[in-house]
């Protein structure tokens, strides 16, 4: 029984070691040297000043920019506290949450149809993509808001589209963040 | 639903059916000792760390020594990571955002959790564990637990094999050839993956940016990629950020996910070759293999259907269906996986004990969330965690041969190994300790306004099922959650540490006792009266054992939970 103990100790001990700091060092090292960018989390940079990462969405709230989905993380695109809203379909909080917020789009464009992952909230809370659709459907607001033609913006957005990975993973979408760079480096 | 999505679950499956010989015969022949690739580097190191540690390689272990070093480990591990979780303010390495000590309830439930390969969370990792925690306590708990499930597995594959033998192996050469030969570089090759698709790989403190729209965002970064791989390739499933696999630094890419979904798959099915090709029967490895996939296809095929139909209640618009806007319910998912990623996903974390997710399984839809949730009550046995699966659907195997030869009124024989009272009596008690402890504590915590019904997210049907899952992810070591349930109380804490450690210690028990028991069996020559464990009838039975003990034992309180929300939903009504 003894030596049971003493075994179960080293074990640990010297595992611990190995999968525990080496490893995740190790791979640190690795990670730093053949990825830089991506291993630091793929941060954009503006006049040395650090912009946000462009994997992780923003909140937008003037006129002028493409807007994200709602968020459920923190206030909203609280990149320390992701997650989603976990509301149940059964709960009129979460009904009346997106209802609105359909009423809203709707008010905005005076259509009816709705693009459901602008009125949807994300798993993560930090999801930095819209769909190809939802990213049309806000085409008529922005261009009246910076007075530019909506031809300029949808070819600005198709150029933005990022196709299914190989063709087939995943679905088509638009980063958010990157697209709004580009309006802006568009129309200074 | 679309052909897209559906072309994506052919070729996910396709390539898990290319992986699973290779993958079996390299588990095999690792585990077994036999000459593999990694042997010039890993042979001296194997016999330097057997010294160090005191271990005698050549000393064969009876079931009951197994157990005990099994447990003995286990307790050990799990005091260390219990105390880097207390002491991770005072040791302040590695701890760029000061993080506080984790309080006394919440360290034994995380504990407990990552020592049984559940890995649930009832915290918010970016804001409570630092790096030293995530890296020393979580990130190698990972390692351990899968490799505990998968020498289980083993020892009951040897028990089948041998015959008349008093031993089933040594356990520390067992895992220490398990966590050397299979994890350690499937994680690191994984890893670099990972890292190639945008996953962080840092000990930085937390960025903070400054956004173009004017305000701040405080961007949680970390040794992510090194933690995500294991957690993946073990069945863990805990996540380094809240929002598991569904945040883009844990899962940035479609083919990130891809590789994450196959990753949970990629060993407990090639354990199923391993098992085959171990008791020189491939026919029936592929027949439990087949059994497994049988569950696994039914099971996506529901979830993503039921999640293709937009949420009912909401009304006055139409929602656009075009080809690039897969309509649903997104609420809970992300644009990048859409629905048929976020319904495999979901179906495969289930299916196996992983209990990752890449969407908010308590937004689903009542009938997609009724799926999950019977996934894990099927026993963990789709494929099931790393080892866990394949000892899980081992027992039913046992009770299939049983029932079939009860059918017929003779004594059952499995593989050569006659089935007897003891060896049923062992089955039985690691079938029924699970829906015990489910069922009487998520009965327990839902008559108590005040320590269970307190924490809820949602009213109504719904609220049961928060707490319904919650006990059925405990007991299952999955670890997925309705994630809406705030679980981070005492109550809930203390019971669920217990409630895992329970649903994985004394479940393998049993299953020791079984390798021991058949190991010490002579070997039956196979007569007319034998029944096949190689053919798609045995499959059927197996498939139709699994389906009842699960059904009967878990329908009332499903028709109480998600069975009675979407009626109500579907007639208009909320709660």
């Amino acid at each position: 029984m003894h030596s049971l103990w003493k075994t179960s100790i080293r074990f640990s001990l010297l595992f611990t070691l190995i999968l525990g700091i080496i490893y995740p060092l190790a791979m640190t090292g690795i990670a730093g040297v053949v990825f830089p960018k991506r291993a630091s989390g793929s941060l954009i940079f503006v006049k040395g000043a650090i912009l946000g990462s462009s994997l992780i969405g923003q909140r937008f709230t003037s006129d002028r920019y493409f807007h994200s989905r709602p968020s459920a993380a923190g206030n909203g695109y609280d990149a320390i506290s992701s997650g989603g809203s976990n509301l149940a379909q059964s709960n009129p909080i979460l009904i009346n949450r997106i209802q609105s917020e359909i009423d809203r789009l709707q008010r905005q464009n005076s259509v009816t149809s709705v693009p459901i992952d602008l009125a949807t909230a994300s798993a993560s809370g930090l999801d930095p993509d819209i769909t190809p659709d939802a990213a049309y459907f806000q085409v008529p607001a922005v261009a009246k808001a910076r007075g530019v033609s909506q031809e300029a913006l949808q070819r600005l957005i198709a150029h933005h589209i990022q196709g299914r990975q190989w063709g087939v993973f995943g679905e088509p979408r638009v980063n958010v963040l990157q697209l709004n760079l580009a309006l802006d480096s568009m129309y200074k | 639903m679309t052909a897209n999505g559906w072309i994506q679950f052919a070729i996910y499956c396709f390539v898990l059916l290319l992986s699973v010989k290779p993958v079996g015969i390299y588990l095999a022949r690792a585990i077994e000792g036999e000459r593999t690739l990694f042997d010039p580097i890993l042979r001296p190191a194997e016999s330097f760390l057997y010294k160090l540690c005191g271990i005698k390689a050549d000393r064969e272990m009876n079931w009951r020594e197994y157990a005990f070093a099994l447990l003995g480990f286990s307790v050990v591990s799990m005091l260390i990571t219990y105390g880097i979780e207390r002491m991770q303010a005072i040791l302040h390495l590695w701890n760029p955002q000061r993080l506080a000590a984790v309080a006394p309830d919440l360290a034994w439930n995380t504990a407990a959790s990552f020592t049984t390969n559940t890995n649930w969370q009832s915290y918010t990792p970016e804001s409570t564990m630092s790096y030293l925690t995530e890296m020393t306590g979580l990130a190698t708990h990972n390692f351990f637990s899968a490799a505990v499930g998968i020498v289980v597995a083993i020892a009951l594959i040897r028990g089948i094999k041998r015959t008349e033998s008093s031993t089933i192996g040594n356990f520390w050469v067992d895992i220490t050839r398990i966590l050397l030969w299979i994890l350690l570089p499937g994680s690191i090759l994984f890893a670099i993956f990972l890292v190639s698709q945008g996953v962080p790989q840092n000990l930085n403190s937390y960025t903070t940016a400054h956004t173009l729209d004017g305000s701040t965002q405080v961007i949680a970064q970390g040794p992510v990629a090194s933690q995500e791989a294991i957690k993946m390739l073990g069945t863990n499933g805990g996540g380094f950020f809240n929002a598991n696999s569904a945040h883009p630094f844990e899962n940035p890419t479609p083919l990130s996910n891809f590789a994450e979904i196959l990753s949970i798959f990629i060993i407990p099915a090639g354990l199923t070759f391993t098992l085959g090709r171990m008791t020189g029967s491939p026919g029936h490895g592929w027949a439990v293999f087949a059994a497994m996939l049988t569950f696994f296809i039914v099971g996506f095929a529901a979830v993503y259907w039921a999640e293709s139909h937009p949420i009912p209640l909401l009304h006055g618009f139409t929602q656009t269906q075009t080809t690039s806007s897969p309509s649903g319910n997104m609420e809970g998912k992300e644009v990048r996986f859409g629905i048929a990623d976020s319904a495999l996903f979901a179906t495969v974390t289930t299916d196996a004990s992983c209990g990752a997710v890449n969407s908010m399984h308590d937004s689903f839809t009542p009938l997609g969330g009724l799926v999950v949730l019977a996934n894990i009550m099927l026993g963990e046995v789709i494929f099931g965690g790393v080892g866990s699966g394949l000892y899980g659907m081992l027992i039913f195997v046992i009770l299939a041969v049983f029932i079939a030869g009860l059918m017929v009124g003779r004594t059952p024989e499995y593989l050569g190994k006659k089935i007897e009272s003891y060896d049923v009596k062992m089955a039985m008690l690691y079938v029924l300790t699970f829906p015990l402890i489910i069922l009487t504590l998520a009965a327990l915590f839902v008559v108590s306004p005040k320590i269970g019904l307190s924490s809820l997210n949602n009213p109504g049907p719904h609220g049961l099922t928060e707490i319904l899952y919650a006990f059925t992810s405990g007991a299952g070591n999955n670890g997925s959650s309705f994630a809406g349930l705030n679980a981070n109380t005492w109550w809930y804490n203390v019971m669920l540490g217990w409630e895992m450690l329970i649903g994985r210690f004394l479940m393998m028990i049993p299953v020791l006792a079984l390798a021991g028991n058949l190991a010490q069996k002579k070997s039956v020559p196979p007569s007319s009266g034998t029944f096949p464990v190689t053919t798609p009838l045995f499959a059927v039975l197996l498939v139709g054992v699994v389906t009842i003990l699960g059904a009967l034992t878990f329908f009332p309180a499903l028709s109480l939970g998600p069975i009675l929300e979407h009626l109500m939903v579907q007639s208009g009504h909320m709660f």
